[in-house]
């Protein structure tokens, strides 16, 4: 008995995280098992087990478009989104310029504001230029809230570079354009590729912002949104949990590569 | 440095101009629109959504008075929606940082791994989990654990518990990160020094985890205050939020000048918390 | 591709080089030549501007005064990139995305060469790694690290390579080996090397000239020994070794010596060894230069009497002794345990006595102090 409550007591922080975890996971693993539901449109009670949803994913309307449009944006928005905000973060990590705290503030900002101010205040703005939403104005919120969040992430990086490195570069006979490229960018890279898929996945499961800015335009979180008050289809579903597998082997394809580089 | 003047002093400036005046159309001139739709006035005799320039700051009166019980809730929920996440998180990320040996960066994946399903599909997921069909309910309702009336959706603790869960990842990453930085060493020490499990904790390791409490609030917080998903689709009509007045106002209303309002009122009341929460949590110990 | 004239060789030369922050000068109108194909050190306490000078000669740092020329060469403005020298970094900077092979070619490359495996593998082999070519900076050892960056900076056989606290990182161990590897290396490839530390052991065992730093000027230059023996200012005195300095008139002359009154007890004192201002000087004397005895034992030289033994340390070569002068002042002595003669304790009346050569004479206007509160084992960085 004794031993018993020694083990728990030692393992009590284990056991925890593991109850932690699994509170995480059920609502992934329940999102995971309804995708086999042989539920038709609504995907609320279990009927039985079928393969069919992951057979054709694009079988309930709408929901392919709804993901195509999140994937385009999604790129879009990544891209711009990474490339302005290395740009500002190279500046901020690199040189002294007057200005700099405002430009600091000017970044943090973003991140304090709550989504729906940032999307009120776009579509207002949108609204006052009698554009209308859609594509382009949800591609231009997305790329508005994802730069804070790539400076913030690259800068980290350029911070922890140690600036002797590019010194040694410069001693070493590489100019000003080579060192950049030989030893600041590859070392600087892991950082923006991170901060990349950080921007896309703020961007891809989007919605607030979105939902101000898009119009009539459906992306993947406005279909899933807009059906869950008859029942989310079982495709959903399945692009949900597609995605999710998609990322984690991303993931652990780069905790791999980046191991097996270690050791070789 | 030496390298301002190798690449010439106006490279900063080309750097920052595109982002940041990405930033300046896309994100201060929307706020100062705002600012000026905030105390537009109807036109008079004109269609819904015409609104003409004035400086009517009876707005921000008219539009808290009216939603101040929504103003309230947000707050208080967003308050124990942080404090509940930072409960769950912190013995969480001290034992990822701490406890977990090799299988240190498997947990740490796992902990990003929500991200990579839609939150939305994840709300859901809890709402029919929850909910009258799910299997959670019946069981409670046949143990007797629950009366055949209570329900766990549709109630302010379904909206807590589900901004709880969703911004959970947001607090656990930086206490992590901050916690993996203490070295285990001075937590030797503390014990060494007679102080208990408990003296240790609150006198060493929570100091020390402190700016990553503090970020790790703060990222729950602020999305938290604005959130309307959560209480539109966990929720009730008594469970509203400023978010979901806001999002009705613009869309169902078309009433500019109060959203605006509401909207500028929110932001305001955000920062002026978080900034007191700085200073606060910067100079002084918390406890 | 850099422009880069390997050609330039010839003597650095260093023309009243001043570096500013503000009102602060870290470097003062410092004037030097190295001569090449030697081993020159900067030796100094942190905050010295040494390492701001090896700067402003590698091209990191403009000076905000004078001019750098190597050879008939002036480069005060030339990029780094663009001139004959390397550096060894502090920490060694090796590209971590890189592997050693590459890190050791990097230089090569950047000039133009084409055929760099023969190079790289020669210096390789001249550091003793050939096989960590294919390996990456994080699975190397520190000491491994620190060659592979010598191997990095000599194998583009640059007319000047600059050391920053080379072996500061490394174990003490460690850095006594790599001292004479060095020193060696040196020696092999016949380049000029300009090592910039703040260890004075490490700074004797390789350098044949040091130049003394201390708040951005040159205290004193000359070879190991000389500084060593007749060092000119107090901070050298005590920056290099430890010494006795103790105040003192100059009252007259003797041939070639000056006769110095140490608190009523008469000494001499070298002229060319004085260098003293006016009558008010300190007499210097090295610990292990004295010589202890009790009272009645007869001595010759310059004899210093009364003195009192106030505390012991046997450790093991030699005996080190604290002994109180009459006029307040403690001593330090360091006996060779070589005579047999069983140690003085604590408590004994002696006498202290030693060669007039070994004596130093510095202004008396010094601060005697100078040198000493810096312990130079701290403070690695700059």
């Amino acid at each position: 008995m004794r031993k018993i409550s020694r083990w728990f007591q030692r393992n009590l922080i284990r056991i925890y995280a593991v109850i932690a975890f699994t509170y995480l996971f059920i609502p992934i693993a329940y999102t995971f098992a309804f995708s086999f539901n042989d539920g038709g449109k609504s995907n609320l009670i279990w009927k039985g087990f079928t393969l069919s949803n992951w057979q054709n994913p694009c079988g309930a309307p709408e929901v392919c478009t709804a993901l195509g449009n999140s994937i385009k944006i999604g790129f879009l928005a990544t891209t711009i989104a990474t490339i302005l905000g290395t740009m500002i973060a190279f500046a901020i990590g690199r040189h002294n310029f007057r200005g700099r705290s405002t430009t600091n503030l000017l970044i943090f900002l973003p991140m304090a504001t709550p989504e729906i101010v940032l999307g009120a205040s776009l579509l207002s703005l949108f609204l006052v230029f009698k554009i209308n939403p859609g594509f382009w104005p949800t591609v231009i919120a997305h790329v508005m809230f994802c730069i804070s969040f790539v400076v913030v992430t690259v800068k980290a990086r350029i911070a922890s570079l140690d600036p002797r490195l590019e010194q040694a570069a410069m001693d070493l006979y590489a100019n000003e354009a080579e060192t950049f490229r030989r030893v600041t960018l590859p070392l600087v890279a892991p950082g923006i590729a991170g901060a990349a898929l950080l921007a896309f996945s703020l961007s891809f499961d989007d919605f607030i912002i979105t939902n101000f800015n898009s119009g009539t335009m459906v992306t993947f979180p406005k279909f899933v949104y807009v059906s869950a008050t008859r029942g989310i289809p079982p495709q959903a579903n399945v692009i949900g949990s597609s995605m999710f597998i998609l990322a984690i082997t991303i993931v652990a394809l780069g905790q791999f590569v980046g191991r097996k580089r270690k050791v070789s | 440095m030496s390298s301002q003047k190798k690449f010439g002093l106006s490279t900063p400036y080309l750097l920052l101009l595109p982002g940041m005046g990405f930033l300046f159309t896309f994100f201060i001139l929307p706020i100062i629109n705002l600012a000026q739709t905030s105390t537009q006035t109807p036109v008079a005799g004109g269609d819904t959504g015409q609104y003409e320039q004035t400086l009517r700051f009876q707005n921000y009166i008219d539009a808290f008075v009216e939603n101040k019980e929504q103003f309230g809730r947000s707050f208080v929920y967003a308050i124990l929606a942080t404090a509940l996440a930072l409960a769950i998180a912190y013995p969480l990320a001290y034992a990822i940082a701490f406890k977990s040996g090799k299988l240190k960066n498997l947990l740490l994946v796992l902990v990003v791994a929500p991200f990579f399903t839609s939150f939305l599909l994840r709300t859901i997921a809890w709402k029919q989990i929850l909910g009258e069909q799910g299997f959670v309910v019946p069981t409670l309702r046949s143990l007797h654990l629950i009366s055949e009336s209570t329900t766990l959706t549709s109630s302010a603790f379904a909206v807590v518990a589900g901004m709880t869960y969703n911004f959970l990842p947001f607090m656990t990453l930086p206490l992590y990160a901050s916690i993996d930085r203490i070295d285990p060493r001075t937590l030797e020490a503390s014990g060494d020094l007679y102080a208990n499990g408990f003296t240790t904790f609150r006198k060493v390791t929570f100091p020390l985890s402190l700016p990553g409490v503090v970020a790790g609030t703060l990222l729950t917080f602020i999305p938290a205050a604005g959130d309307y998903v959560n209480a539109a689709i966990l929720g009730s009509p008594q469970t509203k939020m400023i978010g979901n007045v806001i999002d009705s106002r613009f869309f169902k209303i078309v009433d500019y000048p109060t959203a605006s309002a509401l909207s500028f009122t929110l932001m305001a009341a955000i920062l002026i918390l978080v900034t007191i929460y700085i200073r606060k949590a910067g100079t002084e110990e918390l406890v | 591709m850099a422009d880069v004239s390997t050609s330039t060789r010839g003597d650095l030369r260093l023309t009243h080089l001043t570096k500013s922050y503000g009102d602060f000068n870290a470097v003062n109108d410092l004037s030097l030549t190295i001569p090449e194909g030697s081993f020159f050190a900067l030796l100094g306490p942190s905050g010295c501007g040494k390492t701001t000078t090896l700067r402003m000669i590698a091209g990191l740092e403009e000076p905000t005064q004078g001019s750098i020329s190597l050879g008939t060469t002036d480069i005060t403005y030339t990029k780094p990139y663009q001139r004959p020298i390397n550096t060894v970094f502090q920490n060694y900077a090796l590209f971590p995305h890189l592997t050693i092979f590459e890190n050791i070619a990097f230089g090569l490359r950047r000039r133009g060469i084409k055929d760099v495996d023969d190079a790289v593998n020669k210096a390789l082999a001249l550091v003793e790694l050939p096989h960590l070519a294919q390996r990456k900076p994080t699975q190397l050892s520190g000491g491994q690290q620190q060659r592979i960056a010598l191997a990095r900076a000599i194998v583009n056989r640059p007319a000047l390579l600059l050391l920053d606290e080379p072996l500061g990182a490394l174990d003490l161990k460690l850095r006594r080996q790599m001292q004479i590897e060095l020193k060696w290396i040196q020696k092999e490839v016949g380049i000029t090397f300009v090592h910039v530390t703040h260890d004075q052991e490490e700074a004797m065992t390789m350098a044949d000239t040091i130049a003394v730093m201390n708040e951005g000027e040159i205290e004193q230059m000359g070879s190991p020994a000389d500084l060593y023996d007749n060092p000119k200012t107090a901070f050298v005195a005590n920056f290099l070794g430890q010494s006795n300095l103790i105040k003192g008139t100059v009252t007259g002359n003797d041939g070639a010596n000056q006769i110095v009154d140490l608190y009523g007890q008469k000494i001499s004192l070298q002229k060319d060894r004085s260098h003293g201002v006016d009558s008010a000087i300190y007499a210097g004397i090295r610990p292990e230069k004295f010589r202890i005895s009790r009272l009645q034992t007869a001595t010759s030289g310059n004899i210093l009497t009364g003195g009192k033994v106030e505390d012991v340390s046997y450790i093991g070569v030699s005996t080190q002794y604290q002994v109180m002068m009459p006029w307040g002042q403690e001593l330090m002595v360091f006996e060779q345990n070589d005579d047999g003669v069983a140690p003085f304790s604590v408590g004994e009346s002696v006498n202290i006595s030693w060669e007039p050569i070994f004596t130093f004479g510095l202004r008396g206007d010094e601060d005697a102090e100078a040198g000493t509160e810096v312990n130079p084992e701290e403070d690695l960085d700059e």
